[in-house]
């Protein structure tokens, strides 16, 4: 509950900024340039190397890793829970091909793809939401195979089958709701880690353009002056373990209100 | 591994594994550290090659200088000195240099350097099938234009011969100043005849590469390091006193900057832009930050609107950028604000400035608005204009900062852009683009590599589509004047006219950063940034 | 089992293609510099290297070249073919990513299945807190601390490139790129033992007795372990991006900054040769994969 609520302030808090902003994202402050956090200056984050204020980029940049986080997990969970429950459940040829397509695109290097992608259509943070879905969705997939082929083999599953019930209800009664714990735990992780590809991204030099930003560009223009100005490292890196930290409450407590053992 | 993990007691495993990686690192803790007297420096990005007719980039250069030695070379301080030509002359319509090349010059492996070698490798650096992309290096030698460029096909119509073997003539198509400052440029170094006859395409490999500076190539681990040691045969070989040089390639300068503090380097190729001011207060006398023959400029695109035929416009935004603020604020590398475009340290050279240098701040803003207005733009109707830039963090900050001061003193609104490099050479060709940012690098010390580039005609490599019938005619006066004051006036006045002109706004002069250990005796900070390790030792 | 290998060269073949043209289709050439070469001596290059080719031909060539081992001339790296370059890096991006991987799973599962037996006692949260942390921050954030205080302020282990291959220059690199792995397979796997903890068979160990420690270890591990073997080949690709940033901030001579410095530099032939290795590389571990699966579950097996 703490976690979907830090979540929820999270997530408030970026979408409102600009209503309550006092100035646009890339106000510049010459007089301040790269100073540290002061309650007198004004500045509570302190300020970037060029001078903007480090609070208003955190949250502005909230709404972005946010936005990647959830779009590319939602992409993640529906495709690689239809893809592996169908493949799994179904098995034989079907099983083969869709593992088969599965496998060719996992062993295509996603990140070069990714990389020429950006370079050929530019860095629409549309473009970032498809690439980082589709290369998440490939592991839950096959994760939610995997469950599903174990599952598939259980009493209760083969009792229903027995029982003349259809393939399409097996899969939504029986199948889905025992593969919910790892794919919401998986879904936990999904987040962070598309949250993490976009921070990658942006240590590339791939990420978004300016004057927007998100926390993996603050935290990996941060990063290259952690002794100097530390506070431009810590802020956008504390808002991101706060929210995965929520990540991973969210994901527990998700897990122990589904599994239908626990229940 | 896994599977039999996964079976049984994994505790244990994990004990274990603990307990051996503990071990092994105090075994590698007291391994022995790297003999004395070899130098280990920080050399950018890994070279692409060695071959000094296919290199082309400053990483490669660094080794290739302590490999080759051309005819004439560099002292300490980057200042001209005989290299294997101990002498020469130059005739009196300065078009033919004779060089009198040493007798005791050698290669490593105890063969002569001849003249041949000499007119061997000029050859081969005009050679269009070589596919140099730094043949223009050697242009002012009579007909290698042309032979690049396929309108003549004989090599041996190049302007050099070999008198005897110890006798080299060289004939330019005009007299050309600073044609023995090209010379120190590796593209000019000599090679040897017979390892390329043998080797081929693999003459730059360790074993195979014959070398005739002071140090011959005996490591290559691409990605890695290369590592040279003392030539012997080398003329001046007792005047070395470094034994070995490790060239790591640092492209990471973060990672660089740690090295060298945790001594593994002694010499840095960089600083990072955003550790300049830790550096300059923990380490000051470690820290080499020198004026470098380097111009950073936005190019505005002259082939459309708002920039076409608007010279006031140009100015305006020319005007409004504060280059101390820049400078001294959000680039912290010491560089000079530029009010020029030819850097300050040209040789032969007084230069010429921005007509408002002499303004204040609020005169500039004052006179920038003025012109702004008479351009058509107002707070209601304000200039959109796009920065495009190659991706990095240095050049975004710039942008940053610059379209906040576009935008305070006059309320234009900038949208920044930024292209990987590739693409970005792409949109730049196809001038696609309204403010354009580049830099502009010098490849020997004369105005006119800075000057060249703004000449309009086909197939220039103006940035900014500048075509000036009046700038022209004057550069191509001053390519045929031999008088050197008169052509010197000649590209001033020039330059004059660009600065008003104003297609590129030059921002900065750049600087170039080095750390150089204590340990490190010898070092000379100088404007061509060469630092041969022949002139370097190592306290012990 | 052969016909899955078999079936491993149609996928390569797609591979490579679709690698091959979408490459291409990226805006610049290899030769492209700030400096315009005069055309006659691009074309010069061009017609060395076949780009003056049409893009059906080259492939063709390509795939020759291929078949026999041979990926080409480097455009960038002059002085050496794709293939030494591959052979020079791929062993040391292999030697540091299954050192990676290994300790990933070793720390991993010791971590989850030790924090799942304590469930929500004080020893659970801090490992799970501290798995988050692991995956909370990125490589690049880990590397420059680890290496500014282990390398720089204690002066304990080289801060960058490879020295003489030993395990002090491959410390600080394998810990850097195992981390975020451990913290997600620690997860991974406390969350499955417990589920396997609440399983019928566990609950007829522990009523016949059996000490907790020696249910989790014996029993629930083996079966809990079915989504960490899952996750293997995800966390393949993990190291595989990994490696890109871990091989730059170290400065190690292995394939990864291939990946984005081929691509960046438009080096045809490298980017083509490590999507080929990698391409190679993940298909084998898939199918090692598969066959875990099947040792570790028989009811998974296929026919």
């Amino acid at each position: 509950m703490a976690g979907l609520a830090t979540l929820g302030m999270l997530a408030v808090l970026s979408v409102a900024v600009p209503v309550f902003s006092p100035y646009p994202i890339d106000e510049i402050f010459w007089d301040a340039i790269g100073t540290g956090p002061s309650l007198a200056g004004g500045h509570l984050f302190g300020t970037d190397a060029n001078g903007r204020d480090l609070l208003l980029r955190t949250l502005y940049a909230g709404r972005i890793s946010l936005a990647v986080g959830l779009a590319a997990s939602v992409v993640s969970v529906l495709v690689g829970l239809a893809w592996g429950t169908v493949s799994g459940y179904l098995g034989g040829v079907t099983d083969s091909l869709m593992m088969r397509f599965v496998d060719i695109l996992y062993a295509l290097p996603f990140m070069f793809f990714v990389i020429l992608l950006m370079v050929y259509f530019g860095r629409h943070v549309v473009l970032i939401f498809v690439a980082i879905g589709l290369v998440e969705w490939l592991d839950m997939a096959r994760i939610v195979r995997g469950e599903t082929l174990s599952i598939k083999r259980r009493e209760f599953v083969e009792a229903a089958r027995a029982m003349g019930a259809p393939s399409m209800g097996i899969v939504l009664r029986h199948v889905i709701p025992n593969v919910v714990g790892p794919v919401a735990v998986f879904a936990t992780l999904t987040v962070p880690r598309a949250i993490l590809f976009e921070s990658f991204l942006s240590f590339l030099g791939l990420g978004i353009q300016e004057p927007m930003t998100s926390w993996g560009v603050l935290i990996s223009e941060g990063a290259t002056q952690m002794e100097t100005q530390p506070w431009a490292l810590v802020f956008p890196a504390t808002f991101l373990a706060a929210t995965l930290f929520s990540l991973n409450f969210l994901g527990d407590g998700l897990r122990d209100a589904l599994d239908p053992k626990v229940r | 591994m896994l599977e039999t993990s996964g079976k049984h007691r994994l505790g244990t495993s994990t004990r274990t594994l603990v307990i051996v990686l503990f071990a092994a690192l105090l075994l590698g803790i007291s391994s022995a550290h790297a003999d004395k007297n070899t130098l280990q420096r920080g050399n950018g990005a890994e070279p692409e090659t060695l071959d000094v007719h296919k290199s082309s980039g400053v990483p490669a250069a660094g080794i290739q200088r302590d490999l080759f030695e051309g005819l004439v070379a560099e002292a300490a301080d980057g200042s001209l000195i005989p290299g294997v030509a101990e002498s020469w002359t130059l005739s009196d319509d300065g078009k033919v240099y004779t060089f009198r090349l040493r007798k005791n010059a050698k290669w490593s492996n105890r063969d002569p350097v001849t003249a041949h070698d000499f007119v061997f490798a000029l050859r081969r650096g005009v050679d269009p099938a070589v596919g140099s992309g730094y043949a223009f290096i050697l242009w002012p030698i009579a007909n290698g234009e042309e032979i690049t460029k396929g309108k003549i096909e004989e090599l041996d119509r190049l302007g050099v011969e070999a008198v005897d073997a110890h006798t080299l003539k060289v004939t330019l198509k005009a007299p050309t100043p600073y044609f023995l400052g090209m010379l120190t440029h590796p593209h000019a170094y000599p090679v040897h005849p017979k390892t390329l006859e043998r080797h081929g395409d693999k003459w730059t490999r360790p074993g195979n590469l014959v070398s005739n500076g002071a140090y011959r190539l005996t490591e290559w681990v691409p990605q890695s390091h290369i590592r040279v040691e003392r030539n012997p045969h080398y003329w001046d070989a007792a005047s070395v006193r470094i034994d070995a040089v490790v060239f790591h390639p640092t492209e990471n300068t973060s990672t660089e900057l740690k090295r060298y503090r945790s001594g593994e380097l002694d010499i840095t190729y960089d600083v990072p832009p955003d550790q300049i001011a830790w550096v300059e207060k923990n380490l000051p006398a470690q820290f080499h930050n020198t004026a470098y023959l380097g111009t950073y400029y936005y190019a505005l695109n002259l082939t459309k609107a708002p920039f076409r035929d608007r010279p006031g416009l140009r100015n305006a935004l020319a005007m409004t950028i504060d280059r101390e603020i820049l400078t001294g604020k959000v680039t912290k590398g010491g560089e000079i604000p530029a009010h020029a475009w030819v850097p300050p340290g040209v040789n032969r050279y007084a230069g010429a400035t921005v007509p408002w240098k002499g303004l204040s701040k609020a005169e500039r803003i004052a006179r920038a608005k003025k012109l702004y207005a008479e351009a058509g733009y107002s707070k209601e109707n304000p200039l959109k204009v796009q920065i495009l830039y190659n991706t990095s963090d240095n050049h975004k900050r710039i942008a940053i900062a610059i379209s906040g001061m576009w935008k305070q003193a006059l309320g234009v609104r900038t949208e920044l852009f930024n292209q990987e490099w590739k693409v970005y050479l792409t949109t730049r060709r196809a001038m696609q683009f309204d403010v354009l940012r580049a830099g502009w690098i010098g490849d020997y010390n004369d105005a006119n590599t800075f000057l060249e580039l703004l000449k309009g005609g086909v197939g220039s490599m103006n940035p900014a589509g500048y075509n000036s019938s009046e700038y022209d005619a004057l550069m191509r006066k001053a390519e045929t004047e031999t008088d050197l004051e008169i052509r010197a006036k000649l590209m001033q006045k020039a330059e004059g006219i660009l600065l008003k002109d104003m297609p590129i706004i030059p921002i900065y002069h750049y600087t170039t950063q080095h750390l150089v250990s204590p340990r490190v005796k010898g070092w000379k900070d100088n404007v061509m940034d060469v630092h041969p390790t022949r002139y370097l030792s190592l306290a012990p | 089992m052969i016909r899955r290998l078999a079936s491993a060269v149609p996928t390569l073949f797609i591979i490579v293609a679709i690698a091959f043209f979408m490459i291409r289709l990226a805006p610049g050439g290899p030769f492209d510099r700030e400096r315009v070469v005069p055309p006659e001596i691009s074309a010069n290059l061009n017609r060395v290297y076949h780009l003056d080719e049409p893009l059906p031909q080259q492939f063709i060539r390509y795939l020759k070249g291929l078949a026999r081992g041979d990926f080409g001339p480097s455009f960038k790296y002059r002085d050496f073919t794709v293939t030494e370059l591959i052979a020079a890096g791929f062993p040391v991006s292999l030697k540091i990513g299954l050192f990676a991987m290994v300790a990933a799973v070793l720390f991993g599962v010791g971590l989850g299945a030790w924090a799942a037996n304590r469930r929500n006692t004080v020893a659970d949260h801090l490992v799970m807190g501290l798995a988050m942390t692991g995956i909370a921050v990125p490589n690049f954030v880990v590397a420059p601390l680890l290496s500014l205080v282990i390398g720089v302020y204690l002066n304990l282990l080289p801060v960058g490139g490879l020295g003489d291959g030993g395990i002090r220059h491959l410390l600080l690199p394998v810990i850097s790129l195992a981390l975020p792995q451990v913290a997600y397979i620690a997860r991974l796997s406390r969350g499955s033992v417990l589920e396997v903890l609440n399983a019928d068979f566990i609950r007829t160990g522990r009523a016949k007795g059996l000490t907790e420690r020696r249910i989790v270890f014996r029993h629930a591990l083996k079966n809990a372990l079915t989504p960490v073997v899952s996750y293997l080949g995800p966390a393949t690709a993990a190291i595989v991006t990994g490696s890109v940033v871990i091989e730059q901030i170290f400065g190690i001579p292995g394939l990864g900054r291939y990946f984005v410095q081929g691509a960046l530099n438009r080096d045809y032939t490298l980017v083509m040769g490590v999507v080929v290795t990698y391409g190679t590389l993940i298909i084998v571990l898939n199918l090692a994969v598969d066959m875990l699966y099947g040792v570790l579950d028989p009811r998974v097996r296929r026919d």
